[in-house]
């Protein structure tokens, strides 16, 4: 039998404001647990809550990029829960009026190409505190200073069909939420958090079948993974003749499984209700458009631009814009006079290896455009060997500098002086004969060799090809 | 006519994790139908030209800056806290 997989990811984001939705307390991450807190945001009896400008401006900047409808009138709802991370007990969200609706993404994967992702809605409501086990095993421990801070959720429509897409996805929704400048996006810091709900069918029929709910998904590549663990099991389950039950499973990375969280026994009961304590917002044409005009060039028109004015290929370009401060450096770097292609590779070569061997962000980094143009220059223009390069990389990477002048004071100037090269390269043929015996039997591995003793002798620096041509002509005439 | 019934009363208590005995509940389940009957006076009246609102005031709206001020001290913060443990509210465990 074959099967069709339906999947709907919902997505949180927090929103880059200085201040928290309904209160003033500062929403900076990583401060001393309980430091940024407040009667409104500690639920204390009494309070007045009253929204942040900011965070309207920018779930609506949000919501515009992801092509969404804005609601001209709109208004916060209470949900009402018992948790200890929620001292209120009700989040403040939106029900029925959310900011946006009828959105879309448009991704592309290699098992399905091009395909538009429809997004339900989008809504503004308050972050929640954070949970952490006490040692003693048997309490938890709280802090607020995470409660109130702005949160865009994202919905999407059933339409993604595969773990690969669900993927897509949200390197696409992140990619413009970066682009867009709302949300840091981290998912190690929490300021991007991802749930997704699958459920398999048999090909062909209309009704749904039962979904399960995953939780623990904290980087895009666990998303997928778990969606794959999820449907092979949900097959192997209706396959035997059991059934899906609607369950919340969480992802165990370390088992590389989901793993029975909880039943659901019946819709949960949340008793959404007007907010009380704040007014309707109406969102007229002017205010739309000036947060309109705020937009910046975003990922798939830049990659557009990459491709026709840079001449980089598709895949070139679509790997550079994924991240906005990569899109930008290479820009800067081409623009400080580099050559677009070298410095396409350099970035998604030496750069990205580095950023990721070592956990960074390219802004965390020494290294400038100017000085990585710096770098790319000397290398076309052959005064330093790409080997040679590497190691100069490293040390704009950690210190900074000017490329130039770390290659004059260390004296890593390329060799490029045939007299004296062929200087060292007779000698390293007096001292080899073998080796020379053994290439003129066929062995192609002794002119390697052969170089790699030049390059020892002279550090790094000789000119390869220039080594490469001496030694073969050395050898022809002995 | 009765609106409320033993099991909604019991529901309800459960959403806010009160703990009822037999006899308050079968108390409970006259009083909260008393208490819709009285609210239900108000169909009396015709609302079909009025529209629905969230807020009793003709106000919308309503912002603020985006502008940080300082939050309470985190021990005036702990003050109502049951129980607390470096600096954070403790509270029984919660596992998922």
């Amino acid at each position: 039998m074959n099967f069709e997989t339906i999947i709907g990811l919902e997505v949180h984001a927090e929103l880059k404001t200085n201040t928290k939705i309904f209160c003033n307390c500062s929403t900076e991450f990583g401060a001393p647990p309980n430091t940024h807190t407040c009667p409104v945001c500690l639920g204390h009896p009494g309070v007045l809550p009253v929204l942040n400008e900011q965070a309207v401006n920018y779930a609506m900047k949000a919501a515009l990029a992801l092509n969404c409808d804005i609601a001209a009138e709109t208004k916060f709802d209470r949900k009402n829960y018992f948790y200890p991370d929620n001292p209120k007990a009700y989040q403040i969200s939106q029900f029925d009026q959310p900011i946006g609706e009828n959105g879309w993404i448009d991704i592309e994967t290699e098992e399905n190409g091009p395909k538009r992702i429809g997004i339900t809605r989008i809504h503004m409501e308050e972050d929640a505190g954070k949970l952490t086990h006490d040692e003693d095993g048997g309490h938890s421990l709280v802090d607020f200073n995470r409660v109130g801070t702005p949160l865009i959720e994202i919905v999407s429509e059933p339409d993604i069909t595969t773990p690969e897409e669900g993927y897509a996805y949200l390197e696409k929704l992140k990619a413009i939420l970066q682009y867009t400048d709302v949300s840091d996006c981290k998912m190690e810091e929490g300021s991007l958090r991802c749930d997704a709900n699958i459920s398999i069918r048999p090909a062909g029929q209309e009704e749904f079948g039962t979904k399960t709910e995953l939780k623990n998904l904290n980087s895009f590549t666990n998303v997928q993974k778990g969606l794959a663990f999820e449907e092979e099991r949900q097959e192997k389950e209706l396959l035997a003749g059991g059934e899906v039950l609607q369950e919340t499973r969480r992802w165990d990375d370390a088992k590389k499984e989901t793993i029975l969280m909880r039943i659901k026994e019946g819709s949960d009961d949340y008793r959404y209700f007007p907010e009380p304590d704040l007014v309707t917002y109406y969102i007229d044409e002017n205010w739309k458009s000036r947060i309109g005009a705020l937009i910046p060039e975003l990922p798939d028109a830049r990659k557009k631009r990459y491709i026709e004015d840079f001449g980089l290929s598709e895949y070139d370009a679509s790997v550079l814009v994924q991240s906005k401060a990569i899109a930008d450096f290479f820009q800067e770097t081409v623009d400080a006079g580099a050559d677009s292609k070298l410095t396409a590779n350099w970035l998604m070569g030496e750069v990205s290896g580095y950023l990721n061997n070592n956990d960074m962000d390219i802004e965390e980094t020494a290294l400038t455009p100017q000085s990585l143009a710096k770098l790319i220059e000397l290398i076309e223009k052959g005064t330093i060997s790409s080997k040679i390069a590497k190691q100069v990389f490293a040390d704009v990477m950690e210190q900074g500098g000017d490329p130039e002048q770390i290659v004059k004071d260390k004296g890593l100037m390329q060799i490029s002086d045939e007299g004296e090269l062929k200087q060292v390269v007779d000698g390293i043929l007096d001292n080899n004969p073998q080796s020379i015996e053994d290439y003129k039997n066929g062995k192609d591995k002794a002119l390697g060799f052969l170089v790699g003793q030049v390059m020892k002798e002279t550090k790094g620096k000789a000119n390869p090809q220039m080594v490469n041509s001496l030694i073969l002509e050395g050898m022809e005439q002995r | 006519m009765a609106h409320i019934s033993k099991e909604d009363v019991e529901h309800v208590a459960h959403l806010a994790r009160l703990s009822v005995s037999d006899e308050d509940l079968e108390k409970l389940t006259e009083e909260l139908d008393a208490i819709i009957g009285f609210a239900e006076q108000l169909d009396e009246l015709d609302t079909t030209d009025v529209e629905p609102t969230s807020h009793v005031l003709d106000i919308h709206n309503v912002l603020r800056e985006d502008t940080i001020q300082p939050s309470l001290d985190r021990e005036e913060a702990l003050k109502n806290a049951p129980d607390q443990k470096d600096g954070q509210v403790k509270v029984p465990s919660v596992l998922e």
